[in-house]
């Protein structure tokens, strides 16, 4: 029995000794495991003496900011994450909600932005493994997947580069798996140049009772190591990810993983197998800190205490140490909690899995994280203090010179425009960030599992629940230079952009999962987005009644001193009561209203107009008033559910004009013609081009019209007739009282799906 | 009605083909894993899509040395009704119960869209339903689709009736435009000389239910129920 030969003669377990070869714990060591000289003292105190270099390298990974959120927590806690229809919170792999009929959705999102920087197709598809795994191990199927990505500008080699090759491998990993895409969104400003942003969500559905939780309960239950052999692969890699990237971090490759795509799906099934099976207690994926983070922390949410022999841990390679079994970050493993004599059931079904299993450790009563190398101890931990007790910090945050100077420019120069409005118009629309998405989702399979409804290209992804009426949909959302400008208010646009995609296809918002991806959190400008982004989602989400369930934290995203945008992702999920009813961005039939609701604004701050047309970042961000955004979307969901409407969407970046585009233009069908006349008195650029939240382009049958705007005065929504939907192939036409807009649709169309593949693959 | 379809280590549209045998066609379907040897007595087997040991080596290349193979072999020899999806018709090609074989797309990409394909034959098991000359629109979602075979042989199946989707554009027409993988002849789907196994890249399976989009796939789902009822009364 493992661990029973240390107990000695009733004196405890021996304390750990050095092993021969473990380097001296020096000052330099301790610095080198980015732990400052106060959390060395304080790791001295919960062991009561020197740790070994084992000890010290379990800490350093338990208390990064990856896994410790040591700068973050303080803030986290602010966060709402509750509601009646949350069955988890945050805290474990994955958030859940109940979505009716017995069943449940676990859903997740993760950065992989360091890897990604570095490696991007193994980044790219280790990331959508990992949270592949997040969900799964809570007994969830992975039903579908989204990529939140964001890169520097398109004109750069070196970012055509990463771009090309995360899609490649967040493709081949989740098609290979069998996981559909089901959208995402693909930003590119220079903002992120060095430092490219990967997020990547899953949602999962099960039948309610087949939860499972990452627990570690039952004294004498058996820890078995399942799926592939541990490497030297990815070592540290928690640590590294919580670190700035410089000019060397190329030299940093073999900290990236490396994804099996085949195994991963072998482990999948036999991970639902397992679960269900009734054998094992708890699971957990070995992800960042490898199995010293899966252990400690099923350990730590159930008061238990484990022992492992690393000796007994399958290896690729003979003469791994104990700190590099413990701390490798190999892909496609995961941790299992077996009721003991169960074993064998265990590794039969994993046997016709072709997948291997190994007895490893057990779980103890005694609160303690120990660790052997056949038999001789080499670590021994307090469980608790090593994934409860990383200290956390609130810094000092103070907004920096010079985003205050950037936002409050003159933006008078840019904001006339009485040139060629239909040239500008295709201009912008070419952006990369306008443009169609669909050079990446043509790389995705979208469509296996069949019961994606709405495909990537639309406001939402929409999936139907099999056996029920519902449908669930999910959307990820967030523009990385409203935030850099104005922290707060890029954080609540980011909110309420993506209950607007969500109200769109007819779906009411429930919950959301976030990802705060920010530079170095010990300089005072980077704490203050920090702290801005996290209160303005605080009161996003608690007004929108959608708590947040969980996420990730990616600090430390800079290069050579350079930080990314404050990037606080939202991943949003809403349900479609009835899936009769659910609605696509795209204009129906020739003759239908064209209705603008909510209200045009003389707003161009920090627009994509200003940035692709005059190459600035500068200038206020649009103004973003939550009370309306709320009734916006009552608004949208009532005349939805009364079966008004024939389209809806939402209008964010790019403005009205490119919103109408937009839903004219829909992946594989006909485009259509517009007639839209805008009478507000505004100045052309900011009626065409601003951005004012608060807005949505919807269609409807004439003659439902008055019934729409009766519907939208009982909720104070601003609802005006704008145009009409012409006929297949017509004309794209919209003007103000001294501008217009007018090319053939077709022309549009070809820019507008054009833009990307001529970036990407004319080279 | 009976069907089976295989999984092997790496499936990933089983399930979806179970799904629409058996709840929209309301035929009685099971799985049937790799490693065993006996299909029973079905009426219809499917090799689904999906990345059979990872598509390693190549794909379908390993799955064909699968207890199971043999028996599929053993089954459409006696005429039994196989069909072959993405997936599948790479495994169906590897296992030499169809000429040819499926390279990487032309474009270097993974590939996943609706296509057309035109119905180039309602002669086949796989096909009555529909009308002859019917361009129907179907997902497709593929890295390694574009179909090759030796001139001889493409004439062969050319001569004999034997290709039986090819890729158009929605009006039905030929050439650029339509073919999404370079496929030798547009050629999206072909069947054996008996005309009893059948394998196309196009995902039928995902469009067989008015929410997905499309129903075009289900005509031949249609076709087979119709076969194996008239196979069981004769």
């Amino acid at each position: 029995m493992i661990g029973a030969a240390s107990g000695g003669n009733g004196s405890g377990p021996a304390a750990p000794e050095p092993r021969p070869g473990d380097p001296e714990i020096t000052p330099e060591l301790v610095a080198d495991h980015g732990l400052t000289p106060e959390e060395y003292n304080k790791i001295v105190g919960h062991l009561g003496r020197t740790p070994t270099f084992t000890e010290l390298g379990v800490f350093s990974a338990m208390w990064s900011e990856h896994c410790g959120y040591k700068n973050s927590k303080r803030l986290l806690r602010l966060l709402p994450t509750e509601a009646p229809w949350v069955i988890q919170g945050p805290g474990e792999n994955a958030g859940v909600i109940d979505i009716g009929d017995g069943y449940a959705l676990a859903f997740k999102i993760e950065s992989h932005n360091h890897p990604s920087a570095v490696e991007p197709y193994q980044g790219a598809a280790t990331g959508i493994g990992g949270i592949l795994r997040d969900v799964f191990t809570m007994g969830a199927r992975p039903v579908a997947v989204l990529d939140s990505l964001h890169f520097g500008d398109l004109d750069s080699s070196r970012v055509r580069y990463l771009f090309d090759g995360v899609v490649r491998g967040a493709g081949d990993y989740g098609n290979c798996v069998g996981i559909p895409n089901l959208g995402g969104e693909a930003y590119f400003d220079r903002g992120y140049e060095g430092n490219p942003i990967i997020n990547v969500m899953c949602l999962g559905i099960m039948k309610r009772e087949q939860l499972i939780r990452g627990e570690a309960h039952g004294d004498g239950n058996t820890l078995m190591a399942v799926g592939a052999r541990t490497g030297r692969d990815g070592i540290h890699g928690a640590t590294f990810a919580s670190e700035e990237l410089g000019e060397d971090s190329d030299a940093s490759r073999p900290q990236v993983q490396v994804g099996d795509p085949f195994t991963e799906k072998l482990l999948l099934e036999a991970s639902l197998e397992l679960i269900r099976s009734g054998h094992i207690v708890g699971i957990q994926d070995m992800g960042a800190a490898g199995i010293t983070s899966s252990a400690s922390e099923m350990a730590g949410r159930s008061g238990s205490g484990v022992v492992i022999d690393t000796a007994l841990v399958p290896v690729r390679e003979p003469g791994m140490t104990p700190y590099e079994i413990l701390l490798s970050e190999s892909q496609e493993r995961m941790m299992v909690v077996v009721h003991r004599g169960r074993e064998e059931e265990v590794r039969q079904i994993l046997a016709k899995w072709e997948l291997e299993a190994a007895e490893v450790g057990q779980v103890t009563s005694d609160g303690r994280f120990r660790i052997l190398e056949d038999g001789r101890p080499v670590a021994d931990i307090p469980a608790l203090p090593l994934t409860e007790g990383c200290p956390t910090y609130e810094r000092e945050g103070i907004e920096g010179e010079e985003v205050r100077a950037q936002r409050e420019m003159d933006l008078t120069p840019y904001a006339g425009g009485d040139g060629d409005r239909t040239a500008d118009f295709l201009r912008l629309l070419a952006s990369p960030n306008l443009a169609s998405r669909r050079w990446i989702h043509d790389q995705y399979d979208t469509t296996v599992r069949t019961a994606s409804v709405i495909q990537p290209g639309g406001d939402a992804g929409v999936l139907r629940v099999r056996g029920t009426r519902r449908g669930i949909a999910v959307t990820t959302d967030c523009s990385g230079r409203y935030t850099y400008l104005e922290p707060g208010t890029g954080a609540r646009i980011a909110v309420a952009e993506a209950a607007r995609n969500l109200a769109c296809a007819g779906a009411l918002p429930m919950a959301v999962t976030n990802n705060l991806n920010f530079g170095n959190p010990l300089k005072p400008h980077i704490y203050y987005q920090l702290r801005e982004a996290v209160l303005g989602m605080v009161e996003a989400c608690a007004l929108f009644e959608t708590p947040v369930t969980g996420g990730n934290v990616s600090l430390y995203n800079e290069t050579s001193g350079t930080p990314i945008y404050p990037t606080p992702v939202i991943g949003m999920v809403g349900i479609i009561e009835d899936l009769e009813r659910v609605t696509r961005h795209a204009f129906r039939d020739e003759g239908d209203a064209i209705v603008l609701l909510g209200r045009n604004t003389d707003e161009l701050g920090a627009s994509e107009y200003l940035y692709a047309m005059h190459d600035i970042v500068g200038g206020r961000p649009p103004r973003v008033d939550l009370l309306a955004e709320r009734v916006l979307q009552q608004a949208l969901l009532a005349m939805i559910g009364e079966g008004l409407l024939r389209s809806a969407h939402d209008c964010s970046e790019g403005g009205l004009a490119c919103a109408l585009a937009e839903s004219a233009l829909q992946e594989g069908e006909d485009p259509v013609g517009i007639r839209v006349r805008l009478a507000d008195p505004l100045p052309s650029t900011a009626l065409f081009f601003g951005e004012a939240q608060g807005r949505a382009v919807v269609s409807c049958d004439p003659a439902n019209l008055e019934r729409a705007r009766r519907l939208a005065d009982r909720y104070g929504v601003p609802c005006t007739k704008i145009g009409t939907v012409g006929a297949i192939g017509g004309s794209f036409i919209v003007e103000s009282a001294d501008a217009r807009i007018e090319a053939d649709i077709r022309e549009v169309g070809a820019v507008y799906f054009g833009a990307l593949p001529e970036r990407m693959d004319a080279q | 009605m009976r069907a089976v379809v295989v999984t092997f280590p790496g499936s990933n549209c089983d399930y979806d083909c179970l799904q629409v045998l058996r709840k929209v066609m309301g035929v009685d379907t099971r799985f049937i894993w790799h490693r065993e040897r006996d299909l029973g007595d079905p009426d219809l087997v499917v090799l689904p899509g999906g990345f059979s040991y990872g598509d390693y080596l190549r794909a379908g290349a390993i799955a064909r040395f699968s207890p199971i193979v043999e028996a599929v072999k053993r089954y459409a020899g006696r005429g039994g009704i196989v069909l072959g999806i993405c997936n599948g018709f790479q495994i169906l090609c590897e296992a030499g119960l169809l000429p040819g074989a499926l390279r990487r797309n032309n474009s270097l990409k993974f590939r996943s869209h609706d296509v057309h394909v035109r119905v180039e034959t309602k002669d086949t098991a796989f096909t009555r339903a529909y009308r002859a000359g019917q361009v129907l629109r179907i997902p497709i979602a593929h890295a390694e689709g574009n179909y090759i075979a030796d001139p001889a042989t493409l004439e062969r199946l050319e001569a004999e009736g034997r290709v039986v989707f090819r890729y158009t554009t929605r009006e039905g027409a030929r050439g650029e435009g339509g073919n999404p993988n370079g496929s030798a002849n547009d050629i999206a789907g072909i069947v054996n000389a008996a005309g009893n196994v059948l394998g196309l890249m196009p995902h039928p399976e995902r469009a067989a239910e008015g929410v997905l989009g499309s129903t075009d796939g289900l005509g031949m789902f249609e076709s087979l129920v119709a076969h194996c009822a008239r196979a069981r009364v004769a």
